[in-house]
């Protein structure tokens, strides 16, 4: 059997920044991570482990102190629109209208008007923005605001999109209806997915690997398979006992961490 | 739940006929203090030597309308107003974002506006009489220098408080270091911008009139002064009641755009 091929790899990577205070502080110390193509990883760990970091050193909008990331075995150097990124908080430019916001992206890789008026369209149909073209950010709730910038993201059609706790600001019933929409729209599209979060339940639920990283300075603790290749992601599997017991197993190894920090 | 597409399309009409019937409601107690300004004078309680009545004002303002001595005075104010003002815009939004962006120009001005900043404007009037006459030069540079200040500050806030996350977004999706600025930290920081431009525009009414009192003999502020002098105050009043209309419209004006340029700031409710 041949191993799938490894699209993100970071090796000994370690990131020091200088707090406001002036004294240097290591977030990051020798992460060495693996990230398969078109596999759905989640990172989860303590408050202020550096999972956040990490992703924006593998998007590129950090500089990295130490280590490598390679993307299919090419150093990573700064920002690109093969690794998209979704925030927490949208980071939805609010002076542009929802169609404005999903054609940005577009616009600067020089696509033609009609293309991206139809690539726009199709998306906007897909994350079920329709009737809201020309509705300004501010004008749209949490859960609206999070489809337009995964549409956002999806119009470039980066081959790694990485997710800063993207859900983190949503309530409870949005939140469940965008993981299950994010996953539709996964093993529709096929792309390697980097994603980070809190929420262990969440983590297992999406996710093929789960990464639990240690407190800061942050190193990656264990990596756990919870979901068996080949498998199909989907609600089914949520509640059966072996669904509890991955969520029982990350839970203790972050608790662990999150009270040594 | 969330605001329709629909709505945003006639947010602004929807704002304007309110905003007319309300305009009697909102105006009417100057209505009242008008009629007891009358009243006061007309019955003596205050003597005419220290305030006019309020029709023999409204006569001067007619007088002095028709024979054109006030259309020349403001004219000639609004030229500097519109001058010095649009001049400090453009140079202060310039500076204050190119501080934003290099450390070097920071470093360089910083110094100067946290000294300058505390230095009521008005003082530069006597010197910039000095350097440049009594003319219109003298009032535009005022107005410029005065205005400045605010204009830097904001613009400078403005893009700087840009939202990182904007600007890493914009980046990944392809934005060169050049274009970022065009297209995320200008439109960013155009809020604080133009609030900054606002509070110019009230300080700029403030340096046009008291330079024009101090040297000169053209504008309303000279006009304002030299009747007092004169002891016509009805014309007086006349002359400052110009000045406040010319003020409140360019306020008013000043809004309208602001909340054009703005449209995407409005809120629905989420």
């Amino acid at each position: 059997m041949s191993e799938p091929r490894v699209k993100i790899r970071a090796t000994g990577v370690s990131k020091t920044y200088i707090s406001p205070s002036g004294e240097s502080v290591l977030a990051l110390d020798g992460v060495d991570l693996e990230v398969r193509e078109n596999e759905f990883l989640s990172i989860v760990g303590p408050s202020g482990c550096g999972k956040s970091t990490f992703l924006y050193l593998v998007a590129g909008v950090l500089d990295i102190s130490g280590g490598g990331i390679h993307k299919d075995e090419t150093p990573i150097r700064g920002p690109g629109p093969d690794r998209g990124l979704v925030f927490q908080h949208f980071a939805l430019f609010p002076w542009r209208t929802v169609i404005g916001n999903i054609c940005y992206g577009l616009e600067e890789q020089g696509v033609s008007r009609p293309e991206r008026a139809e690539r726009a369209r199709e998306l906007i149909g897909r994350v079920g923005l329709k009737g809201f073209e020309n509705v300004y950010p501010n004008q749209l709730s949490g859960g609206m605001k999070q489809r337009v910038a995964l549409a956002r993201t999806l119009a470039y059609d980066p081959e790694v999109l990485l997710m800063d706790e993207p859900f983190g600001a949503l309530d409870a019933q949005t939140r469940l209806l965008m993981q299950e929409e994010l996953l539709d729209l996964w093993s529709e599209k096929k792309k390697t997915v980097i994603f980070i979060t809190h929420d262990v339940r969440e983590a297992v639920y999406l996710s093929d690997r789960v990464a639990v990283m240690t407190a800061r300075p942050g190193r990656i603790k264990k990596i756990v398979q919870t979901r068996p290749p080949g498998s199909a992601a989907g609600r089914d599997h949520v509640e059966t006992q072996e669904f509890v017991e991955k969520v029982n197993e990350i839970w203790s190894l972050v608790r662990d961490e999150v009270v040594i920090s | 739940m969330v605001a329709g597409a629909g709505r945003s399309g006639h947010l602004l009409g929807e704002r304007r006929s309110p905003a007319r019937a309300l305009f009697l409601g909102k105006y009417s107690p100057l209505i009242y203090m008008v009629a007891a300004w009358e009243l006061a004078t007309a019955t003596g309680f205050i003597p005419e030597m220290l305030l006019p009545r309020f029709s023999d004002v409204i006569v001067a303002w007619v007088r002095m309308m028709i024979s054109g001595e006030l259309l020349e005075h403001a004219l000639s104010s609004l030229w500097r107003e519109a001058a010095g003002f649009s001049s400090s815009v453009a140079f202060g939004i310039t500076t204050g974002i190119a501080m934003a962006r290099f450390r070097v120009l920071r470093d360089l001005f910083e110094p100067l506006l946290r000294l300058l900043f505390p230095l009521p404007k008005s003082a530069l009037i006597p010197i910039l009489i000095v350097w440049l006459g009594i003319g219109h030069l003298s009032k535009i540079a005022v107005i410029f220098l005065g205005c400045i200040l605010p204009v830097i500050v904001s613009s400078f806030n403005g893009a700087r408080g840009v939202d990182r996350h904007l600007i890493w977004s914009a980046l990944i999706m392809g934005t060169g270091r050049r274009k970022l600025l065009w297209r995320v930290i200008i439109p960013g920081a155009l809020p604080d911008i133009l609030s900054g431009t606002r509070l110019a525009l009230a300080v700029s009414f403030v340096l046009l009139v008291g330079s024009e009192m101090l040297a000169g003999n053209t504008g309303l502020g000279f006009l304002t002064y030299f009747l007092s002098e004169a002891g016509d105050l009805a014309g007086m009043f006349a002359a400052i009641f110009t000045l406040t209309l010319l003020g409140f419209l360019a306020d008013r004006l000043y809004l309208r755009v602001m909340r054009r340029i703005l449209i995407w700031q409005q809120e629905g409710q989420g």
